[in-house]
């Protein structure tokens, strides 16, 4: 029953996406229907998932290391003026600046392989993660700061037993987001120069007029977005002081 | 404990050079209670915030001392209309916070019994948002209590209870906190009428002391006396208003 309005959803998009292939009567290799992506899916499931392993490992990978990163700059910014004087402005710089165009240049640093992928996805869930987190911290109940100071409380401890927690339902919402960027991060960088990944499929089949089978990588790589986001959703569902 | 000192202020409040309030001497004896009533926005915790060292906002130009000439700060406890308590964390750790901040191991004997006197007891283990209004107030009780600080600042910590509960806590509070200099700041007279060994009423014009009633805090809620009190009290407040 809870599934019901996604099917509902999902066979309302197959249906209209179907409707404009007869009613425009496309040819398949501008828009391919429903079913035959479906066919090039089901005939190339073997190459789909080779690839989607190795994209899986850059997004998951890129998202721990780049949650961790956010996490220990958001403390660091939370903790020091100097920190938020010299970095904060940097830092929206950085976001500023489009990843697209840092693709090149860290596929020629860190090669061909994973590590330039990975590198992409940290650098796109490195802001949000961050900047959430930091939020949080800077938003602790001021009644809960005014508590400690009677107790006495260390600053550290004030940290760690207060602003942290107090904090962690934005590190969740920061984390949601993330996992909805970071396969975006890795598949732009297989576009730039990669042999592997669903990127790669996707360009590859792209040049070779494989519409059906472009659009096929496509689903996949959406599908795995979405399993992606309710995964971390469920597993930061504590941290948001969520109920179950 | 050790023992519980009284404590004079005495200075003007200004923000952004506007006048907050006047040149004022607030006494509070040792080991009473002293109720400060005021209607909102006079700056009455303003004055609880200066005694606790907290941050208010506002210039302050005097002095805050204790009879016995040691520093005031240190040795205050701190409960607001808000209980404060930490909605990650179970009524026992909530209970033994001020350890915890300080690096330090919590008494867990001493805990217990706290708990056990606030009637808790069967709660420990369970978060704030599985407790009553009048439930997590009593756990910010034994969270001060816990500190075992002999000056006690109170803003307003009942206002937000029911009547029934309201007048429980009173109860509670004066038994559990007896011995102690307690400060309560407070817009209800009926609240000042049962709790004060002394009443001052705060305005514009400056503090004014009242009569307490003749009974022993906590007055019963029927005392004529206590209501007499209350009504005066009350029309205080509204003649400084008008």
């Amino acid at each position: 029953m809870r599934y019901l309005p996604a099917l509902a959803a999902t066979a309302f998009a197959l249906a209209l996406w179907q409707a404009v292939v007869t009613l425009t009567g496309l040819p398949r290799f501008i828009l391919p229907g429903p079913v035959p992506v479906a066919e090039a899916w089901w005939q190339n499931r073997a190459v789909i998932a080779e690839h989607t392993m190795i994209t899986a490992i850059e997004v998951l990978i890129g998202l721990a290391l780049g949650s961790m990163l956010g996490f220990v700059t958001a403390i660091q910014l939370a903790t020091s003026r100097v920190a938020r004087v010299l970095v904060q402005p940097m830092l929206v710089f950085t976001q500023a600046l489009p990843v697209f165009a840092l693709a090149p240049i860290l596929t020629l640093w860190l090669g061909y392989g994973l590590w330039s992928k990975i590198a992409m996805a940290v650098l796109i869930i490195y802001f949000p993660v961050t900047s959430s987190f930091f939020d949080g911290l800077m938003r602790t109940p001021r009644g809960f700061l005014d508590l400690a100071q009677t107790m006495q409380a260390k600053k550290r401890a004030i940290l760690w037993h207060i602003r942290v927690p107090a904090a962690l339902p934005s590190l969740a919402s920061g984390l949601r987001l993330a996992a909805v960027y970071a396969p975006i991060g890795a598949v732009i960088g297989e576009w730039v120069g990669a042999s592997k990944g669903l990127g790669y499929l996707m360009l590859l089949a792209n040049g070779r007029a494989k519409t059906d089978l472009m659009f096929a990588a496509m689903l996949t790589l959406g599908v795995f977005s979405v399993l992606l986001h309710l995964a971390v959703r469920l597993a930061t569902k504590r941290m948001a002081g969520e109920r179950r | 404990m050790t023992p519980a000192p009284g404590i004079t202020l005495e200075g003007r409040a200004t923000i952004d050079g506007d006048l907050l309030f006047a040149p004022l001497t607030l006494s509070m004896a040792a080991g009473k209670w002293t109720c400060l009533l005021g209607g909102s926005g006079v700056g009455k915790s303003t004055v609880l915030r200066l005694i606790a060292g907290l941050a208010t906002g506002a210039e302050f130009d005097g002095r805050i001392a204790a009879t016995d000439g040691a520093e005031v700060i240190p040795r205050v406890g701190y409960m607001a209309q808000d209980d404060l308590l930490l909605p990650w964390a179970t009524v026992t750790q909530n209970v033994a916070l001020g350890a915890r901040l300080r690096g330090e191991r919590p008494d867990e004997a001493r805990l217990s019994g706290l708990l056990e006197r606030v009637r808790l007891a069967d709660h420990a283990d369970k978060k704030p948002d599985e407790l009553s209004g009048g439930q997590r107030q009593r756990v910010a009780l034994a969270r001060t209590l816990m500190e075992d600080k002999p000056i006690i600042l109170l803003d307003e910590p009942f206002s937000a209870l029911d009547a029934r509960t309201r007048a429980d806590m009173q109860d509670l509070a004066v038994e559990l906190l007896a011995g102690r200099t307690v400060l309560l700041v407070t817009h209800d007279p009926g609240e000042a009428a049962r709790l004060g060994h002394s009443i001052v009423v705060m305005t514009q014009m400056g503090l004014t002391d009242c009569a307490p009633p003749a009974q022993k805090p906590p007055r019963r809620v029927d005392d004529l006396e206590t209501l007499a009190t209350q009504g005066a009290l009350l029309r205080l407040l509204r003649e400084e208003a008008a």
